[in-house]
């Protein structure tokens, strides 16, 4: 099926030049529709399926980031790329933060042009669903087979949101993983589970022990065929949410263990359904009001000041201090000592919310 | 007439910068003191005003008063100090390429 590209521009002559190009020059030969406006481009988004949307930050009424903002809540698969004259490093940031997949300064030389075309058409070749934003069209499989089959050595470090994993890679050999506790094979199992990833391609690290000596090939087959065999495990609703609700009760037991922590509050969504599970706080009612009120607010005003996600609230009062996050459907509210230090706090914060994750 | 399509040529809206810089807050939200530029729109920092205010209400409501709340953003850190009530709140916008530090030659 024919691509399509949504350009949007307040220029007219930069429309029809940059349709123009990007219809004819590109090998998928898309095509390219055109906007004026902000509103105009967010109906036609409305009423039809675009594979990418190019747009300008300066406009009249409604500015880039706006647009940006909402596109980006209602199709999340939709490809982004700013294409404007502003310099400022601060938007770039802010763009960024807001999800877009690549910002570029509008080409001035050939040279330039010919990288923005080059990046469009890979952009436009990268698959919807799963596999990694930061390459496109390779799967984590593809990364690691390209860099054992170049005999590469390398440190992979994959996030998946909040939470971290490492691959190294020795020589074109796959010698050690680590993720949310685990090394060796299930470590790099695990990762190879994780769906919407970003990575970072890091220096070898020599040094490091050997721990996996399966080969790459055989690594990547235990682990489609683990994650076949979870995939074809039946289990019922009410087996699911009984399941989970005593995962839920030793994840909280097992983060109250954790240094400094005083309480831990969760409200958690099952089935539509919004629950509070908590440990060592006798009312939890009002903290978890607390909680869902703020976060909220604060997620609504980041959105309209147009800074990217919230990451996390942290307060400090004179009997305790408290963190908030939201880890997909679940909100925490952690409760600590108030003794303890900003930079035990976050760290405790960070593994919590691997914990969590995991 | 090409005088005049001049004129009337559509303004763009102003990109609004995120500005970096304190202000204060009485107990009702009123700012008494700001260090942040005019052109950073009122509306905007009522809008933090009023978040952050509601967060050290209902914080007290809750049996658990705060002195500090620090936001984090991935482009923007808000850091707000109670005072009676009221409020000094930072706003700190976060660049993903820094300027690098100068260091001292001595």
């Amino acid at each position: 099926m024919q691509q399509k590209i949504l350009l949007l521009d307040d220029e007219q002559d930069f429309l029809d030049l940059y349709k123009e190009m990007l219809g004819q020059h590109l090998s998928t030969l898309p095509e390219v529709r055109t906007a004026l406006t902000g509103s105009r481009a967010l109906s036609m988004l409305e009423s039809d399926k675009y594979a990418l949307i190019i747009l300008d930050l300066h406009m009249p009424k409604m500015d880039g980031l706006q647009v940006l903002a909402i596109a980006r809540r209602k199709y999340p698969e939709l490809r982004v790329v700013i294409l404007t004259g502003v310099r400022d490093e601060q938007f770039r940031t802010r763009a960024y933060a807001m999800g877009v997949d690549q910002y570029w300064i509008k080409p001035e030389t050939d040279q330039e042009m010919g990288l923005f075309m080059e990046s469009i058409e890979t952009l436009l070749s990268t698959e919807s669903h799963g596999g990694f934003r930061g390459v496109q069209s390779k799967s984590l499989v593809d990364i690691i087979q390209l860099e054992c089959l170049s005999q590469s050595s390398a440190v992979l470090k994959i996030s998946n949101g909040a939470v971290e994993g490492r691959i190294w890679i020795q020589n074109g050999e796959v010698i050690d993983a680590e993720a949310i506790g685990l090394t060796s094979e299930p470590a790099f199992q695990r990762i190879l589970t994780w769906k919407t990833v970003s990575y970072e391609v890091l220096p070898p690290d020599p040094g490091r022990p050997r721990r996996i000596f399966t080969s790459y090939q055989g690594l990547l087959l235990n682990t489609a065929q683990a994650m076949d065999e979870a995939a074809s495990q039946v289990v019922t609703p009410a087996q699911d949410d009984v399941a989970s609700a005593s995962d839920s009760a030793v994840m909280l037991a097992d983060i109250s263990q954790l240094t400094g922590v005083e309480f831990v509050l969760a409200s958690v969504t099952r089935k539509k359904k919004r629950t509070q599970e908590f440990t060592g706080i006798e009312d939890p009612k009002p903290v978890a009001e607390w909680m869902e009120q703020t976060l909220e607010q604060f997620e609504q005003l980041g959105e309209s000041l147009q800074v990217g996600q919230m990451q996390q609230i942290i307060g400090t009062g004179p009997q305790r201090k408290a963190a908030l996050a939201r880890c997909g459907d679940t909100r925490l509210c952690i409760g600590f000592g108030a003794s303890i230090s900003a930079d035990d706090l976050r760290e405790t914060m960070k593994t919590i919310l691997t914990k969590w994750v995991s | 007439m090409g005088f005049l399509s001049f004129i009337k040529k559509t303004k763009r809206t102003k990109l609004v910068r995120l500005p970096s810089g304190s202000f204060t807050l009485d107990r009702d939200g009123n700012v008494m003191t700001s260090t942040l530029p005019q052109g950073f729109p009122d509306s905007q920092i009522q809008a933090v005003s009023k978040c952050v205010l509601a967060a050290f209400q209902m914080a007290k409501k809750a049996q658990m008063p705060l002195s500090e709340l620090i936001v984090n953003y991935s482009a923007l850190r808000i850091l707000a100090r109670e005072l009676r009530g009221g409020a000094i709140i930072f706003l700190m916008p976060s660049t993903a390429n820094p300027p690098a530090r100068t260091t001292n030659p001595n």
